[in-house]
């Protein structure tokens, strides 16, 4: 597949070519650069170490270094006295993050969860971009877009916060006096989900929202209208024209922000803690943690394959759809 | 070129934020090191004299100039103190009145040594072992089942008595036990110790208070749906205490030593809590706010949550039921790796000095560790509530363990659960 | 393509949901913050009480932990700049071999979740690492959390540069070099004015993607150093706490928002003249 190159134009933007080459560069000789500019002219290898050599080294050597040293921390026994890795290797701590039926049924539920986050983001994404970018008053839709990323800002925690103060129940029948007056939903609509499984997936939808409707509102911005004239002087009704269309000129641009919505919440313990309360079962990202703290850092290390597996697989796949483009 | 002045601009403003940020933290750390130079010299000149006199210069004292904290710092161990200690404790054990400005028992420690106490509060043993196995703390206050895997990981390091004036009015029955020592060499000062109870919603049980573990483990009392777990694998032991009075049958003799069977029963047990729990907790303030709405009707507990809850109103009450219970019997131990064991040794010293254990104890809701404690203005009577020298109160309640193939109880014929298996199917359950 | 009034009326309708779903719990946390009680239970619209802000001034904790959020979040900005565009000139100017996997390789640390990235590195800086010559161990702290920041920090300023570079025409590097000039003028001249916007922009998505860090900060921190974020778990959860932390969520909100804001707007009106 050629990604997305072959099918969107690429757009040369006059304003952006024309400011940059408006102030007409005085040419006077280079000087001290000068032997480095001859030095590197023609050396395409040169070029390139120079240029990627050191971000490569820094990616390689911190991350790449450290995923491959957690791999190698799986395979070692944990002591059962002293609860350190021991320096004998074993293969349990893998077996044990592959075949066992509990940790596998965790890992299910939270993919059932991460990808039931990234359709909602979705739903909600698609046609609010498309609204801003195609039916808003022109002069609103820059304001649009800047509202809809703003909350990004806002912080992690500060959201998960906010949200732990939205969903906050009613107490029970014996609560005690002024206290269980509940959170705002509780007391301005006398309806909340309250902590628990509801909670995580409406915080997580609003802790990802922005990062699905960046790259789409992007995507549909690109599109060119002419494109969706013609569909529409062809007689392809509306919806038509979205699927036929749009849809799959969209596909990139989906996947480059389910990046973020499948893979965010599949790690996630934060959440759990903040609207949780102690009531919804483990998510994976629990399990790891509280394996940790166990603790058991081999076998914590044996269970992050999970995560790490799925998402180097799934950006595999989004990379194939051209999603690299589109972050 | 509207966006390059306007980049440039926003640049600019960019690095000012940057810039501000290190003054702040400049001039911060700059009063903070005068301050200490002023406190170290005024307290190592006269170690005698109480911190409230010798700080009133540098910061208004609010805690009262006229407590007398029963305490003098060691001086050795003064000149060498390096500024600050970085501690992993249970919740309310390093109280610095930011939670109740009566109960402040690590400002006065910092005036006096200009040891700066940094606590990290651990949510359970297990949290606390993996804590002090990074090497990044100077102590802990821990239980007996981190004790044992602290020393025997080599994390913590035996002590030297002559260097903590407090250790000598421990009371004896703390002292030496395996808990805390090696072939008789102690590792750490004790702390105190308590047990974990039964809490209850007053209202919910107006009929008839419980005294049993059994309205957590059987259905159909008011608080079933509504029950609180702490959320450790060493719950499992509670599961066992409650099995040695009702399943007599299967030979439970000490709650830490559980064979295949007597394991299986205990999980078995713990399964079929599921129904009748809404929460499991492991930070204790999510127990606490539950107890407050309402949420929970009953549950396993430490009397400082209660303390806490009940001082915002719930309507809640304690009891250590009749089956007995699990407990816990702290030491404050040095790690191996202390980057500022001159502070951690003062600290540990302080923190089993009478004045402030008492005030740990009152505020934790346990037994202190020093006799002389019970000698304070009305501490007698939270010595005689909690038995603080009442050893035989003590029989019914089974201190923290780590479970070991070895059974603790003596049995040679069958091979107990280890710990590490009891983690695995305290995970199993809750997943 | 033409829709009914009453599809765009809907559309409308959802957008404007929407954005009161973005919004509304950070209203909620504002008003919290003047909230005379210590709870989040709502208090509705009356009550109002300034001493938190008050208090959360005079409070070391959390103050402490903003400014070295600050500290943090700026170094890690630097550094992953300097990585980031250096990634993306060499990206855009040359072909090699394994280009497709570079891009790969920048986004994994922040498409992976958190917790992968914070316990490979938790590992990593806690090991002495014998490289045969020399032998060095990380160990944790402030340069141990900036290390990770900048890590992930480097695919924001990358995607920023690497766009800018692709969308600007190659014509225009050619018609420099047509007229004469050498590649650190054509560097100077056309291309560095051509990206520093993007650096900009990739700067301040990085300072606050760092400054917002939770994950990867608790397992690299060590103990005894405190972000804000790190402040505002450790208690988010105690009572006697939440009016401050109501506060410094608040302060989180009214600094950084209009920030973004600002760079947006600004980056905006550059497109435009």
């Amino acid at each position: 597949m050629g990604g997305c190159l072959d099918r969107t134009p690429v757009l040369i933007d006059a304003n952006e070519g024309g400011k940059a080459a408006g102030p007409s560069p005085p040419f006077r000789p280079a000087g001290p650069f000068r032997r480095i500019n001859r030095a590197f002219f023609g050396r395409r290898r040169l070029g390139v170490a120079s240029t990627l050599g050191l971000p490569l080294l820094w990616m390689l050597g911190v991350y790449v270094g450290s995923l491959l040293l957690l791999m190698v921390s799986s395979l070692y026994e944990l002591d059962s006295v002293t609860q350190k890795p021991s320096n004998t290797l074993t293969l349990a701590n893998l077996s044990d993050a592959f075949t066992n039926p509990s940790v596998i049924w965790v890992m299910v539920r939270t993919t059932m969860l991460a990808l039931g986050v990234t359709i909602i983001c979705f739903l909600i994404a698609l046609p609010v971009s498309f609204f801003i970018s195609k039916i808003a008053w022109r002069r609103a839709r820059r304001g649009l877009v800047v509202a809809m990323l703003m909350p990004l800002w806002a912080g992690y925690l500060v959201k998960g916060y906010a949200w732990r103060a939205m969903v906050a129940p009613a107490g029970g029948r014996f609560a005690a006096n002024g206290k269980g007056g509940g959170g705002f939903l509780e007391s301005t609509f006398g309806w909340t989900p309250g902590y628990g499984r509801a909670a995580i997936v409406i915080t997580l939808v609003y802790f990802w929202l922005p990062y699905m409707v960046l790259p789409i509102y992007a995507g549909i911005e690109r599109l060119s209208p002419s494109l969706l004239d013609a569909a529409g002087d062809l007689g392809a009704k509306p919806f038509r024209t979205f699927r036929t269309v749009m849809l799959p000129l969209l596909l990139p641009a989906v996947a480059a922000g389910s990046i973020f919505t499948f893979s965010l919440t599949l790690g996630d313990y934060i959440v759990p803690q903040l609207v949780n309360n102690g009531k919804e079962k483990f998510m994976f990202g629990t399990l790891i943690n509280s394996t940790l703290g166990a603790p058991n850092q081999p076998l914590a290390a044996a269970y992050t394959l999970w995560p790490l597996l799925i998402v180097v697989f799934y950006l595999f796949a989004m990379k194939r759809l051209g999603a690299f483009e589109n972050l | 070129m509207r966006t390059t002045r306007t980049a440039m601009a926003l640049l600019a403003s960019l690095s000012i934020v940057a810039a501000a940020c290190g003054d702040d933290k400049e001039a911060a750390s700059t009063t903070a090191a005068e301050t200490t130079v002023a406190v170290t010299t005024a307290d190592t000149a006269a170690p005698e004299t109480t911190a409230g006199e010798t700080t009133d210069t540098a910061t208004p004292d609010t805690t009262g100039g006229d407590v007398d904290y029963m305490w003098t710092p060691n001086a050795d161990l003064l000149a060498g103190a390096e500024g600050q200690l970085n501690v992993v404790a249970w919740a309310g054990y390093a109280e610095d009145g930011s939670t109740d400005p009566a109960y402040d028992w690590v400002t006065p420690f910092e005036k006096m040594t200009s040891c700066s106490v940094n606590v990290k509060t651990g949510a359970s043993s297990d949290e606390m072992v993996q804590l002090m196995q990074s090497g990044e703390y100077d102590g802990v206050s821990a239980s007996g089942d981190a004790t044992q895997r602290l020393i025997a990981g080599d994390e913590v390091v035996a002590i030297d008595t002559a260097e903590y004036s407090s250790y000598a009015d421990i009371f004896d029955g703390l002292k030496l036990q395996p808990w805390n020592s090696v072939d008789g060499k102690p590792y750490g000062i004790p702390h105190g110790r308590g047990a974990n109870l039964l809490v209850y919603n007053t209202e919910a049980f107006a009929d008839a208070a419980p005294d049993s573990w059994s309205v957590m483990f059987e259905p159909g009392s008011p608080a079933d749906g509504a029950v609180s777990v702490y959320d450790s694998a060493i719950y499992i032991a509670d599961a066992a205490v409650y099995l040695m009075a009702t399943q007599p049958d299967l030979g439970i003799t000490d709650p830490y030593a559980l064979d295949q069977t007597q394991f299986d029963a205990a999980i078995k047990l713990l399964n079929d809590q599921k129904a009748l729990t809404s929460q499991y907790w492991g930070d204790y303030t999510v127990q606490q706010s539950s107890l407050e709405n309402g949420d929970v009707l009953a549950g396993t507990t430490w009397q400082v949550i209660v303390n806490l809850a009940q001082a915002n109103g719930a309507k809640i009450d304690a009891v250590k039921p009749v089956e007995g219970a699990t407990g816990w019997s702290d030491t404050w131990m040095l790690s191996s790796k202390a980057a500022n064991p001159n502070c951690m040794k003062l600290w540990m010293d302080w923190i089993a000095s009478p004045w402030a254990n008492s005030q740990v104890a009152v505020w934790f809701g346990e037994a202190p560790s020093n006799a002389k404690s019970c000698d304070l203005d009305g501490m007698a009577e939270h010595c005689a509530t909690f038995h603080a020298s009442d050893d035989a109160y003590w029989k019914d309640v089974w201190y923290w363990t780590t479970a070991t193939e070895e059974c603790l109880d003596g049995r040679t014929d069958v091979k107990c659960v280890p710990y590490t298996e009891w983690v695995d199917a305290w995970t199993a359950l809750r997943s | 393509m033409r829709l009914s009034r009453f599809s765009r009326a809907s559309l409308c309708a959802m957008t404007v949901m929407t954005i009161v779903f973005l919004y509304l719990p950070l209203l909620v946390v504002a008003r919290l913050s003047f909230n005379p009680q210590k709870s989040v239970s709502w208090p509705g619209w009356r009550g109002y009480t300034t001493s938190w802000w008050g208090k959360a001034w005079e409070a070391d904790g959390p103050r402490d932990a903003l400014i070295n959020s600050c500290k943090v979040a700026f170094a890690s900005m630097l550094i992953a700049l300097v990585l980031g565009s250096l990634a993306a000139f060499a990206m855009t100017r040359f072909r090699f071999f394994g280009k497709t996997s570079v891009s790969f390789l920048l986004v994994l640390p922040i498409a992976l979740p958190g917790i992968v990235t914070g316990i490979a590195l938790q590992n990593t800086f806690s090991r002495t690492i014998d490289l045969g010559l020399f032998s060095f161990k990380v160990g944790f702290g402030f340069h141990s959390l900036i290390i990770a920041h900048a890590t992930f920090c480097v695919v924001v300023a990358y995607n920023n540069v690497v766009a800018r570079l692709r969308r600007s025409s190659p014509n225009l590097l050619e018609a420099s070099a047509d007229l004469g000039a050498h590649g650190s003028q054509t560097f100077r001249f056309v291309t560095f004015p051509l990206v520093r916007s993007a650096l900009v922009a990739g700067g301040i998505l990085a300072f606050a993607l760092s400054f917002d860090e939770i994950v990867v900060t608790t397992f690299t921190a060590g103990s005894g150093f405190e972000t804000l974020p790190v402040w505002i778990y450790a208690n988010f959860s105690r009572p006697n706490n939440v009016p401050l932390v109501n506060v410094m969520a608040t302060f989180v909100m009214l600094v950084s928002i209009p920030l973004a804001w600002l760079a947006q707007r600004l980056s905006d009106g550059g497109d435009e003249s």
